[in-house]
């Protein structure tokens, strides 16, 4: 009897912790931004699965856990000892098959989904020859939908090269068929883009949350990276990989438009006279060193001192909102 | 003619000279006593731990307003630098050490450690390495800036041109506490190994020993990458050698290899000692024995063996390649296996027990909620997709402040209280233990929890400022902040005013199995009159057996009257 009553409330326990993990997998998709790109819609799809069996592990371990806080206390005058259970063997073979089939199970679906999103390019940095790995994923059979606007866009145009150069602290992309610089980066959508990578000086990380990408950008090596944006609007690239004194500064817009709305902003860059773009590293440094008591040698800063900030990048295009109130 | 003594004076094993001070003076002399060295290291590590916590005060400070406008930027990178540093070298693993090496021993049934001489060494170090920390202060150009991790090219930059800057005193002291470590390590190894107490088989060994070696085998296998790393950062960084240095050949992403090959799993060697003291505290207050020690202890090693494979992880995003990415992606998920083998234990002892909620109790307990939820975010992490989105950025610091704070922390707190009568011969005073607690619980989750929003979001860690998209998590996460500062009030004034005056209880006031409870509470300074012979395992709880052969069954009848009115009131 008592068995079959355990049963009963666990198997309801069991119910109620699969809904509240279904309904968590389900709000996940909104603690991200926008899905701007065709590999935000993978990576969200895989964090709800993630979120989804989380949430079940942790309400599956914590609901016993608290269920013997609140039931199996000490009486007050009970000085007596527990059952002296030590072990069970079926119990504890379980406990470690399930989690080991599960991790498994995520592994694959996370390699899948990797292969998928097919970030890098024809570069990659592999000297081991694994062609399966390195194939990208565009070439294989698809079953999702952005893996089809990824098939699609690339049979459908060449991949849009831009190179991006990385350095303390500013970002530069440059497109090499129009040979056009630019301290704000444009895309078009639902367009296959390939980015070559590079940086003057430490380790900077090419980040844009609405993509779910990053990738370290390293110096002395040329990384390429591709994507494909998929929705239109204006997006943030920030570094990701700490950089040195202006490292939170160091931000870029990504604008993802329409095709000939790009062509046409290519085209007026084109026409554009090259001319030094608002910095902010630049402006903050420069700040410092107006303060009293600076000299060529020494720096004011309240702080300590730092590598001075590159000069402002000279491009064809920089936006032209600079910030009101610049942080002090 | 003088009176000449012939009578040797006597020395007691464990003083450095004879007479050496009985009081509290003892605990600033280079006593070899493992006791001594044990609350040296303990205490050290507080006093570093306060000073942490007041930088990550200032940086939750800056944060609390998107604006860099409390401190400069480079200021606020010099405080997370300290701060990760102080944290890690000074604060966790010295407060382990000095736990493992008061109860190890004990736990043992041993007189000392193996090395004893050494074991003083070892400790002596550390305030040395806190003072090459602190200095950087003073120097000019200031502290380091460039991360706990001091990844090249940024850690190879000296705007100050000198040869002494923050970046060499920070190498310098990352390097001696590596090798403080080390020594230690060779220590703790040798007295498990070699120490134990007759008839005290391997599988009669507590679970916290047992962790306590897995942990110092990691360090043995783990360190010397660590320290081998940061000599060559301080080669590249002085005499300009090029292992590093990009602009000069050599390779920045190298570095990472020297540095996670140890720095990943050091934080299982934080864990471990942990997870080993929520072990020995459950049973004891929950009455029962602790489920399925054979695979706990087994897990322990099990971890060990497999954090050797995890270091990649934190390169994803590093240009490393595919094959190495999908390899470390299954190793790296694969720790959840003897991980949550032993949250299921730990959830297993505590069914169908004689629950109390001491204050010890409470915060294992409140660990281990926080550790199945820092658990689970690090499966996240080693999934590479959602890896390349969340990595670097706050998600990762909210995982791992998970497991710093809320599982290690509160696993500290929890083992101070625990230990505290057996260290002093006092009770703590549980109101203000349990005030700790809820303010710690809370602290931490309100500290902690909305940084993985933060970082879902795209704010990348590091920042000194950031755009108003994160304001509002990042306001709850500051006040979250400030109350973890104040929770630790309560536990100073708590440790302070009960070692000077709380109520004197006996050996054993848990009435709980295990050799260190078998001795006077302090212990004396050989520990044992006589060497225990074991007979049974370590959590005989509601089996009547005795642990020992030649001495009394530990004192189970022993329990504070005001104790028990408060515990169950």
């Amino acid at each position: 009897m008592m068995k079959l009553r355990a049963i009963i409330v666990i198997s309801i326990y069991a119910i109620l912790v699969a809904l509240a993990s279904f309904w968590m997998a389900k709000q996940s998709y909104s603690w991200f931004p926008p899905e701007a790109a065709a590999e935000a819609k993978l990576l969200d799809d895989l964090f709800s699965l993630f979120t989804g069996l989380g949430t079940f592990i942790y309400l599956g371990v914590i609901g016993p856990f608290l269920y013997s806080l609140v039931f199996h206390r000490a009486g007050k005058y009970d000085l007596s000892d527990g059952p002296p259970i030590e072990g069970n063997t079926w119990l504890e073979i379980v406990w470690t098959a399930v989690p080991l089939v599960l991790v498994l199970t995520l592994s694959f679906v996370s390699y899948r989904t990797y292969e998928k999103m097919a970030v890098r390019g024809p570069m990659e940095l592999v000297h081991l020859h694994m062609p399966q790995m390195m194939q990208p994923a565009y070439a294989e059979p698809f079953d999702s939908t952005p893996q089809q606007e990824i098939q699609k866009a690339v049979e459908t145009a060449p991949i849009e090269q831009i190179n991006v150069i990385a350095k303390q602290w500013a970002w530069i992309f440059h497109y090499p068929q129009q040979d056009i610089t630019s301290t704000e980066l444009h895309l078009p959508v639902d367009r296959r883009v390939r980015f070559t990578l590079r940086s003057e000086d430490v380790l900077h990380g090419f980040y844009i949350p609405a993509f779910r990408l990053k990738q370290d950008v390293v110096p002395n090596h040329e990384i390429d990276f591709e994507l494909t944006p998929v929705k239109t609007g204006t997006y943030r690239l920030r570094d990701s990989m700490f950089s040195g004194t202006y490292f939170a500064a160091n931000q870029a817009d990504v604008v993802v438009q329409p095709f000939n709305e790009y062509q046409q902003w290519l085209a007026d860059a084109a026409t554009a006279s090259p001319s030094p773009a608002f910095n902010q590293a630049a402006f903050e440094y420069s700040k410092a060193n107006d303060r009293e008591g600076a000299t060529k040698d020494k720096v004011a800063v309240r702080g300590w001192e730092t590598i001075p900030p590159a000069a402002p990048p000279v491009v064809n295009y920089a936006p032209k909102h600079e910030p009101d109130s610049p942080p002090a | 003619m003088t009176n000449i003594s012939l009578e040797a004076p006597e020395v007691v094993r464990g003083q450095p000279y004879p007479g050496a001070p009985d009081n509290w003076k003892r605990f600033f002399t280079f006593s070899t006593d493992h006791k001594v060295i044990g609350i040296q290291y303990i205490v050290t590590s507080f006093f570093f731990f306060l000073i942490g916590g007041t930088f990550s005060m200032i940086m939750r400070g800056e944060l609390i307003t998107p604006d860099a406008d409390l401190v400069d930027r480079t200021v606020y990178n010099a405080l997370f630098t300290m701060h990760g540093s102080i944290m890690l070298f000074m604060w966790t693993f010295p407060v382990l050490v000095g736990l493992g090496n008061y109860l190890v021993p004990l736990m043992i049934g041993a007189r000392d450690m193996a090395f004893p001489r050494l074991n003083a060494v070892s400790f002596w170090m550390i305030p040395v390495v806190g003072i090459l920390m602190l200095s950087s202060f003073l120097v000019p150009g200031g502290p380091s800036q460039s991360g706990w991790w001091a990844y090249p090219p940024v850690s190879l930059q000296n705007p100050t041109g000198n040869l002494i800057n923050g970046q060499v005193l920070w190498i310098l002291a990352v390097a001696i506490s590596g090798v403080s470590s080390i020594m230690g390590a060779v220590n703790f190894v040798t007295t498990i190994f070699r120490m134990r107490a007759p008839g005290m088989t391997w599988f009669r060994t507590p679970a916290f020993v047992w962790s306590v070696l897995a942990a110092q085998l990691i360090q043995l296998y783990g360190l010397p990458a660590l320290t081998g790393g940061a000599v060559m950062l301080l080669l590249d960084l002085t005499i300009g050698t090029s292992f590093f240095a990009p602009e000069r050949g050599g390779n920045p992403i190298l570095y990472q290899h020297f540095f996670w090959f140890y720095s990943h799993p050091a934080v299982y060697v934080m864990i471990l000692p942990v997870f080993g003291m929520y072990s020995e505290i459950l049973p004891v207050h929950a009455r029962k024995p602790l489920f399925g020690y054979r695979v706990i202890a087994a897990s322990s090693i099990l971890i060990t063996i497999i954090s050797g494979f995890v270091w990649v992880h934190h390169m994803f995003a590093s240009a490393t390649p595919g094959w190495m990415r999908m390899f470390f992606m299954v190793t790296t998920m694969l720790v959840a296996i003897p991980s949550g083998i032993k949250v299921f234990g730990w959830v297993a002892t505590i069914w169908g027990g004689k629950i109390r909620f001491t204050t010890p109790m409470l915060f294992a307990l409140g660990g281990i909620s926080n550790w199945v939820f820092a658990g689970i975010t690090g499966i996240f992490l080693g999934s590479v997709p959602i890896d390349i989105h969340v990595n670097n950025t706050y998600f990762v610091v909210g995982h791992f402040h998970y497991v710093l704070y809320g599982a290690i922390v509160m696993g500290i707190y929890a083992g101070i209280y625990h230990w505290f009568p057996k260290m002093t011969g006092r009770m703590y005073y549980e109101g203000l233990g349990k005030l700790h607690f809820a303010l710690t619980y809370l602290g931490t989750a309100l500290t902690f929890v909305p940084m993985h929003p933060l970082g879902l979001m795209g704010m990348p860690r590091r920042v000194a400022s950031y755009d108003l998209e994160f304001a509002y998590w990042n306001v709850i996460a500051s006040i979250g902040g400030f109350l973890l500062g104040l929770s630790t009030l309560p536990f100073i004034l708590n440790m302070v005013s009960s070692w000077i005056r709380g109520e004197k209880v006996g050996n054993n006031p848990w009435r709980a199995y295990g050799l260190e409870w078998l001795t006077s509470s302090p212990p004396t300074v050989e520990n044992f009159e006589e060497l225990p012979i074991v007979v049974s395992g370590p959590y005989g709880y509601g089996r009547n057996q005795p642990l020992v052969g030649n001495t009394p069954n530990p004192e189970l009848t022993e329990f504070p009257e005001s104790l028990t009115q408060q515990q169950t009131s």
